[in-house]
């Protein structure tokens, strides 16, 4: 790092800003297109049979329609695809929801017409859609994701449970949670022969040109996705979803260009979401807060389609130091919607149950739950022994414990009272992964002291490009306003996914690299490919560390609870944008008091479906819910992570939010809910 | 969404409405049925170009309150937010801003309701067919009523303006096929019984002209009181409109109490009104009263929160009216 810095770190406003406030950046519904066509799914109205039949020939006479497609009715895909893509491949329904036919109209209202009235049949078996401890359908997965082991021991945590002086023994419920970007998953699909150009709505253009050349058999040169603006994603995007699929099976079909838009109710079925789970902790400890023991067990589901094992105990795993600990995954593989990524998967519930526990025993042990969580920093990664990177923690909540008064706080339950009303404050740590992934990433001399930088980044909102744009016109030498930044296109070359919180570390090296270079070296343009650089590494634990700090005020008449303040305070390595940067936390809290209060994705066991499928019943935090949020940085030099230094923020900052808002209300009032969300009347049920 | 005519409303004087038409006014809950194809009207009669934007002082201090009347409007007018602050709280209670820059008056109270399985045609749902039966029952029953439901319906009405109306006594004006008709709450809106399907008792073909809300007595005090799941755009879970005024012995003169959330339409607690007329302004008696009103209450597993959670609301809101402090804040 030896270069003058310039651009990185300062607030820069976001490059597309007014492209995208005055309408002028589109989205991939946007694209006007001669011949457009519209595809409308029609969704499976049982969550578990067989189709038996789909009345193909009436929907296609119905006014506008150009194709109906459906198992027995469609293009062939590659079997070696993963199900959720390999459309119409069968005649199994593996969940209520799942798409069983698409209809192609001339017009959106003659396809979603058309879609409505086809006559699709069933035959229906029993459906299990209810993810309990017991579930006769639970097995242990091979591995949990990314790729870790389900279940890990160390020392002997029963023994230290018998024998601790102090134990904490509880279990913890979050509910299914949906993501639910502002824009709902599009895909506008043309072929030119053997070509095929997909706008879509993606958080990776890259792999998805890779997901659909394999689908269609195609050299993935064939395909061109691109995605240069993206209305949010929170990991539903982060990989080639059915729309993308159903867009381009519409238009090879049609032979005509097709739309395919998800609606808003779509999204709760064909999308994603973060699984439901039920995980018990184990916590044995000294007197004096010494960890003896850490356990922690995941339930959560599956569908019968294919395995997503969310690594909800991952971060006991690395967290705190103990002597004993052993955590373990199992799955149920129920008549569902196939589970997927969601805002920090297995960091965001794992830590609410892991920092809740630590909570619960702080005051079990009458300690400070700040001194308790410092008392058992450890000196090396406790997982594997690896020395960290970097590891400020506790400067975190040092720092956030300033900031809210913490040390001022009076420590008793239930001791803050004003009319109706009572106040607390919670803690929680924050931690995720940083990682590094490799890429490609191309900087071009226009000449006359101008450049563009080409990386098939996304910005899903998050101001990606910007951050981008910094890093390039630092390592070019010259200012922001001289370099065209480009994202969002397959045709760029191979680039990670904008998720796991690697894309500015990732994307940045690469566009680092390649702007250096071509400093250095002079000539028209320079490529870089990040992979030998990032498999040079040094083995070590990487993580970014945080600290959140919550007031609460409870309603005791009604059992409301509202978030008059929140305080986040993060390690993340050099902050590239400090504008963007401080959005992305505030989204990140905004969203885990989302988690911790509102959202309850509700599964009708009946019916088998989440009944709630809309954003009126689906409650997301609201604008009236927020309140006060600080953010604060520690200050982390960091150089063994990448060039850049970079540790990434997209999702550090839902971590550990809901335990530091039920640990309030246990401050406030003396109760602790355990199971979320927070609704009124769990917490008066919990009052007893 | 299926082809539908649409035609503004012109002035008809005295007639209601075609009878082959749906009125359209905010269109903020009619749109979304039919995107939802819950609705399919074949004609939308757009009446926003109706003269019936208009908030009239009445002599005595009553108002009468035009159909078209936005809800922003009405919450903001000086008259209601001095005289009848309950009726501006409700309407600042309701749905979100953006919204209520678009729902009328007449529309608010015409809402339907927000059961999952009303609102979802791949469903059962005997308020939309008839016949097919309520899933609800053994189902996703969390926010729907306690009072007033029936073996075929247990949807609440999802107002909140119209439990604030109820509880001010107000009545709807309609213009209908058989003529003017002037209507009390509980004369408009129906109990499901056995025809959910069955609302209102206006005719096809009427049109809310306007709602009159009377003066209240002296000395009246009121407020709305709304418990939800966050801080905005939310149904209550439970709520309540409360007027009370005492008399000269500190006992209550007036009171008059609606709860929302709670039923099929908003629910008037006469029984609960009463017991509290004459009686003193006490946490004993206020308690008495609200259990004497939801006695009546039919709980399902996962709605039966709503009977404790009312009753402490209200027994709170009447003590806070009547400065008698029990809930403090």
């Amino acid at each position: 790092m030896t270069t003058l810095e310039r651009a990185v770190g300062a607030g820069l406003t976001r490059v597309e800003g007014a492209a995208k406030v005055s309408g002028r950046a589109r989205y991939a519904g946007e694209f006007p297109l001669d011949r457009l066509a519209y595809g409308w799914p029609v969704q499976a109205t049982i969550a578990r049979g067989r189709v038996t039949a789909v009345d193909i020939a009436a929907g296609e006479r119905l006014p506008g329609v150009l194709a109906v497609l459906a198992h027995g009715h469609a293009p062939q895909m590659s079997a070696d695809a993963e199900p959720e893509l390999r459309l119409f491949a069968d005649d199994v329904v593996h969940y209520r929801g799942q798409v069983v036919a698409l209809v192609v109209a001339s017009t959106l209202e003659q396809a979603r017409a058309a879609a409505d009235a086809l006559v699709v049949s069933y035959f229906a078996e029993e459906h299990e859609v209810e993810l309990t401890r017991d579930h006769s359908r639970q097995y242990a997965p091979d591995t949990v994701n990314p790729n870790m082991p389900a279940d890990t021991a160390d020392g002997d945590l029963d023994a230290a449970m018998r024998t601790a002086p102090v134990t904490v023994d509880r279990i913890y419920r979050t509910p299914a949670e949906h993501n639910n970007p502002m824009e709902p998953h599009t895909s506008t699909a043309a072929w030119d022969g053997d070509h095929l150009l997909v706008h879509d709505s993606t958080q990776g253009a890259y792999p998805v040109r890779q997901t659909l050349a394999q689908l269609f058999d195609l050299p993935p040169d064939a395909v061109r996705v691109v995605s240069e603006h993206v209305g949010g994603g929170f990991g539903s995007k982060g990989t080639a979803r059915p729309n993308a699929v159903l867009a381009a099976l519409g238009a090879r079909v049609t032979g005509r260009p097709v739309r395919v838009a998800l609606s808003r109710q779509m999204l709760f079925a064909l999308v994603g979401y973060r699984t439901p789970t039920i995980q018990r902790m184990r916590l044995a400890a000294d007197r004096d807060g010494t960890l003896l023991g850490v356990g922690h067990d995941v339930w959560a589901q599956t569908s019968t389609m294919q395995e997503f094992a969310e690594q909800a105990a991952a971060p006991s795993r690395m967290m705190y130091s103990a002597p004993n600990r052993a955590t373990s995954h199992r799955l149920a593989r129920l008549d569902v919607p196939t589970p997927r990524w969601m805002r920090a998967p297995g960091e965001c519930p794992g830590m609410y149950a892991l920092e809740s526990a630590m909570d619960e025993l702080a005051v079990e042990l009458g300690m400070d739950s700040i001194e308790l969580r410092i008392r058992n920093e450890p000196a090396v990664d406790p997982e594997n022994g690896l020395p960290c990177s970097s590891r400020n923690l506790v400067a975190c909540l040092r720092t956030g414990a300033r900031m809210i008064g913490w040390y001022r706080r009076d420590g008793l339950p239930a001791a803050r009272r004003s009319g109706r009303f009572r106040t607390g404050t919670g803690v929680a740590a924050s931690v995720y992964p940083a990682r590094t992934s490799p890429s490609t990433a191309r900087a071009i001399d226009l000449g006359g002291g101008r450049f563009r930088v080409e990386v098939a980044a996304a910005d899903i909102g998050t101001g990606a490009r910007t951050a981008l744009l910094q890093v390039a016109a630092d390592a070019l030498g010259v200012p922001t306003g001289q370099v065209d930044i480009r994202v969002g296109d397959s045709d760029f070359g191979q680039a990670p996914v904008a998720g796991g919180s690697m894309g500015t570390a990732s994307w940045g090296t690469a566009v680092h690299q390649a702007c250096r270079r071509l400093r250095d070296e002079g000539g028209s343009e320079a490529r870089s490919d990040t992979a030998e650089t990032i498999e040079r590494q040094r083995e070590l634990s990487r993580y970014a560390f945080g600290a959140q700090f919550v007031q609460v005020r409870v309603d005791t008449v009604t059992g409301e609870v509202r978030v008059p303040r929140m305080v986040g305070v993060f390690a993340a390595g050099r902050i590239v944008n400090a504008l963007t940067a401080r959005s992305q936390l505030l989204g990140g809290m905004t969203m885990g008091l989302s988690m911790a209060l509102h959202e309850d994705g509700v599964i009708d066991t009946e019916f088998g479906d989440y009944s709630n499928h809309d954003l009126a019943q689906y409650h997301v935090a609201v604008n009236a819910d927020v309140q006060r949020i600080d953010i604060a940085f520690v200050d982390e030099a960091d150089d063994e992570l990448n060039p850049l230094g970079v540790k990434g923020i997209g999702e550090i900052g839902i971590v550990g939010t809901a335990a530091a808002v039920t640990n309030a209300v246990y401050h406030a009032t003396g109760i602790r809910v355990r199971d979320l969300p927070i609704h009124p009347e769990r917490l008066r049920e919990a009052a007893g | 969404m299926r082809p539908f005519d649409y035609r503004l409303a012109e002035d008809t004087g005295s007639a209601g409405v075609p009878t082959d038409g749906t009125i359209l006014a905010g269109g903020t809950n009619l749109v979304d049925l039919m995107k939802l194809g819950v609705l399919q009207p074949a004609t939308l009669v757009d009446i926003t170009s109706l003269p019936l934007d208009f908030v009239q002082e009445e002599p005595g201090g009553g108002l009468r309150i035009g159909a078209t009347v936005r809800n922003s409007e009405l919450a903001a007018h000086p008259a209601v937010r001095e005289r009848f602050p309950v009726l501006s709280q409700a309407l600042l209670a309701g749905a979100s801003g953006q919204l209520r820059n678009l729902a009328t008056t007449g529309g608010n109270l015409l809402q339907r309701t927000r059961c999952p399985y009303f609102q979802d045609v791949t469903k059962p749902c005997n308020k939309r067919r008839p016949g097919t039966g309520c899933p609800a029952r053994d189902g996703d029953h969390r926010n729907l009523a306690v009072l007033g439901a029936s073996p075929q319906c247990i949807a609440t009405h999802p107002s909140d303006m119209a439990v604030a109306l109820r509880a001010l006594d107000a009545r709807v004006q309609a213009r209908t096929p058989n003529g003017q008709v002037d209507l009390g709450l509980d004369e408009l809106l129906m109990l499901p019984g056995d025809h959910p399907e069955a609302e209102t008792t206006l005719p096809a073909g009427s049109l809310i002209t306007s709602v009159t809300v009377p003066a209240l007595p002296p000395g009246c005090r009121s407020v709305y009181r709304k418990v939800r799941d966050r801080a905005s755009y939310a149904f209550a879970l439970v709520s309540v409109a409360a007027v009370v005024a005492l008399d000269a012995d500190g006992c209550i003169g007036q009171v008059r109490l609606a709860f929302g959330g709670v039923a099929p339409r908003p629910w008037r607690a006469s029984a609960a009104e009463r017991r509290l007329i004459g009686a003193p302004a006490s946490a004993e008696a206020f308690r008495a009263a609200v259990r004497t009103e939801l006695a009546a209450a039919e709980p399902l597993p996962r709605n039966a929160f709503k009977v404790s959670m009312l009753n402490e609301l209200v027994v709170t809101v009447l003590a806070e009216l009547t400065g008698t402090g029990a809930g403090g804040a």
